[in-house]
């Protein structure tokens, strides 16, 4: 199957500290592909670098085919309309209403009618599982759960191939976790995104992810299928998918 | 506290009957009576009675495993007596993961040396950071000037109501004041001469040069500038800022630019407001204090002052407010992901604003007296 990203050999350091020593893996079309590990073992940075927001030592990765290390401004431009990116508290521009915050992409990059607009704002509210009376709340008037469900419609406005979430269940309840576990389900199935996530929440774990890759040491500790996952002997993966053996 | 920890010593064995609760409120009370009671060293056993105690937190716990430990140490026998199943989970808990031998590793303080190093080279990458945050606006600059298209009208026009027109009051009543205080000043030492009317050359001169610009800036600096670090400073920490880059926005093209052109556009109007108000202020003065009615202040200043005082002034806006929202948005940009340091960018932001505006105008002075203007 076709690669979406490749990550190969990435050497990352923050001062004295050696984040990633050799880092490589590859995420294929269509997958919903998790980063795990400890905390502070660098999941995070990792998925930083992936859509430039940080920059590693050696190495390369390609995302949809383009080197980022070496990627020119206009490339560089044209991919950062193609992904999505959710963090974890949303990230929503916070003078911006969630409407705004929606169609800001849309005003920017394309040269559609406002209704036109308004009909793609819409939509993605409602995908995502928003009120439409919502759509005029500031985000500092909503709870927590609504951020993570507007930054997603935000992060799906330009119709993205290939999704960033950082821990998308984190702070929420376990209801509402489950609910956003299913959202995304039903986002790949929908729309065929590439899914590639961050998360430590081991139901949502278990419930949505294809593949996974467990950075653990500064290095991978197993790349593939979550049945297999036990199979190798780590310290992490023993303590975090251990109880699910006995 | 001879009702908390009852000391008896029989058959060599000090027994120590220990009642009431212990726990964290209450150790120093049992801690005292144990250390000022003296023990005969013959007597080598010690037992701790806790049958009388109705509660033992970890912090007691922890406090009796200290002082078994340490009588031990002086060759003492210990033992614990107490039948209450609980205390002796607590204990246990206690003596499982209190680590003596390790303490805390101790942060390395760094010798003078390193600390002077550091010092300087902590300013040295500042000084790096801040150049190369002035040629990233450089070259967005260029970029920026490829096309009209690029500009961002709308925040330009926002930026102007947020930081200067909404400034308007604070620097009007502020220049004010500095002319009618300065115009006050000066009529009681002119009144000496009776130089009377060289309250308009003084006034006109110093206002339009000097001390409107000045102020302007000052009140800009502490208003807007301060306002520009903490809201890239919070958009930051609220990682609005990432949310931009990847979305392929520029925060150069749409939070920098916009705030650096607006205060730039603005600048010189302020100054000119803050002209007529500095102005009027000394007039006001003149005409109470000095006898000079309105209308011979206004002629003698048409005689004396030139118009090129008044450019002069106006001409310094656009480098202050230069200074003033670059410096302002590159502390925003420095700040770290924690609530201190927006606190801490700001003051410096207001700081070295300031701080560079006066050196601006020092330098501005050195060239216009050169230059004989």
């Amino acid at each position: 199957m076709k690669k979406v990203i490749e990550v190969d050999e990435i050497r990352t350091v923050f001062g004295t500290k050696v984040v990633h020593d050799g880092v490589s893996l590859s995420i294929s079309e269509g997958e919903i592909y998790g980063l795990l590990g400890p905390s502070g073992c660098g999941k995070t940075t990792l998925m930083r670098e992936m859509v430039m927001l940080q920059e590693f030592q050696s190495g390369s990765i390609k995302v949809l085919g383009k080197k980022v290390n070496t990627i020119s401004h206009a490339e560089a431009q044209k991919l950062r309309k193609e992904w999505g990116v959710l963090f974890q508290a949303g990230a929503l521009f916070s003078s911006l209403s969630i409407y705004e915050n929606i169609a800001l992409p849309l005003i920017e990059y394309t040269d559609l009618s406002e209704k036109m607009i308004e009909e793609i704002v819409r939509f993605k509210i409602d995908l995502v599982g928003l009120k439409s009376s919502d759509a005029y709340l500031y985000p500092s008037q909503i709870s927590g759960g609504m951020k993570k469900k507007a930054g997603l419609a935000r992060a799906l406005a330009m119709d993205p191939k290939l999704l960033f979430l950082d821990e998308p269940t984190s702070g929420l309840d376990p209801i509402s976790a489950r609910e956003f576990d299913k959202l995304i389900l039903n986002l790949r199935s929908m729309l065929g995104l590439t899914i590639v996530m961050v998360s430590h929440d081991l139901q949502s774990i278990y419930d949505t992810l294809d593949k996974v890759a467990i950075i653990d040491n500064k290095k991978i500790a197993y790349e593939g299928t979550l049945a297999e996952v036990t199979s190798v002997k780590s310290e992490f993966i023993e303590n975090f998918f251990g109880e699910e053996q006995v | 506290m001879d009702n908390l920890l009852r000391i008896e010593t029989n058959n060599g064995i000090n027994s120590l009957n220990f009642f009431g609760e212990l726990t964290l409120y209450t150790i120093t009370q049992y801690d005292k009576t144990l250390t000022t009671h003296s023990f005969e060293q013959e007597n080598k056993k010690f037992v701790f009675d806790l049958n009388g105690l109705s509660f033992l937190d970890t912090a007691g716990a922890l406090f009796l495993e200290e002082k078994i430990t340490h009588y031990k140490s002086l060759g003492f026998m210990c033992t614990i007596d107490t039948d209450k199943e609980q205390f002796l989970q607590t204990l246990a808990l206690v003596q499982k993961w209190s680590n003596r031998e390790e303490s805390f590793p101790k942060p390395v303080q760094p010798s003078f040396l390193e600390r002077v190093g550091e010092l300087f080279v902590s300013y040295y990458v500042g000084f790096m950071g801040f150049m190369s945050f002035f040629g990233q606006l450089v070259f967005t600059k260029m970029h920026y000037l490829k096309s009209l298209k690029n500009i961002r009208y709308k925040e330009i026009a926002f930026e102007i109501n947020e930081g200067s027109i909404k400034a308007l009051g604070i620097i009007s009543l502020t220049s004010f004041l500095i002319g009618l205080v300065v115009a006050y000043q000066s009529a009681y030492q002119l009144k000496i001469y009776g130089a009377n009317i060289f309250i308009v050359d003084m006034l006109g001169l110093s206002i339009l040069r000097e001390l409107a610009p000045l102020m302007t800036a000052i009140v800009i600096a502490g208003r807007s500038g301060s306002a520009f670090t903490a809201q890239i400073g919070a958009m930051k920490i609220t990682q609005e800022l990432d949310a931009m880059r990847t979305m392929g926005f520029d925060p150069y093209i749409f939070l920098v630019m916009p705030r650096i052109i607006a205060l730039m556009l603005m600048m010189p109007i302020l100054i000119f407001i803050a002209d007529i108000m500095g102005l009027l202020g000394g007039m006001i003065i003149a005409s109470i204090d000095l006898n000079i009615t309105i209308d011979l202040f206004l002629d003698r200043f048409r005689e004396v002052i030139a118009a090129k005082h008044f450019f002069i002034g106006l001409v310094k806006g656009p480098f202050f407010a230069f200074l003033i929202a670059s410096i302002a948005i590159y502390r925003g940009l420095q700040v770290k992901d924690d609530t201190q340091s927006i606190g801490f960018n700001t003051t410096k932001s207001v700081v070295e604003s300031i701080f560079a505006v006066i050196v601006c105008d020092a330098v501005f002075s050195i060239i216009f007296t050169n230059l004989g203007i």
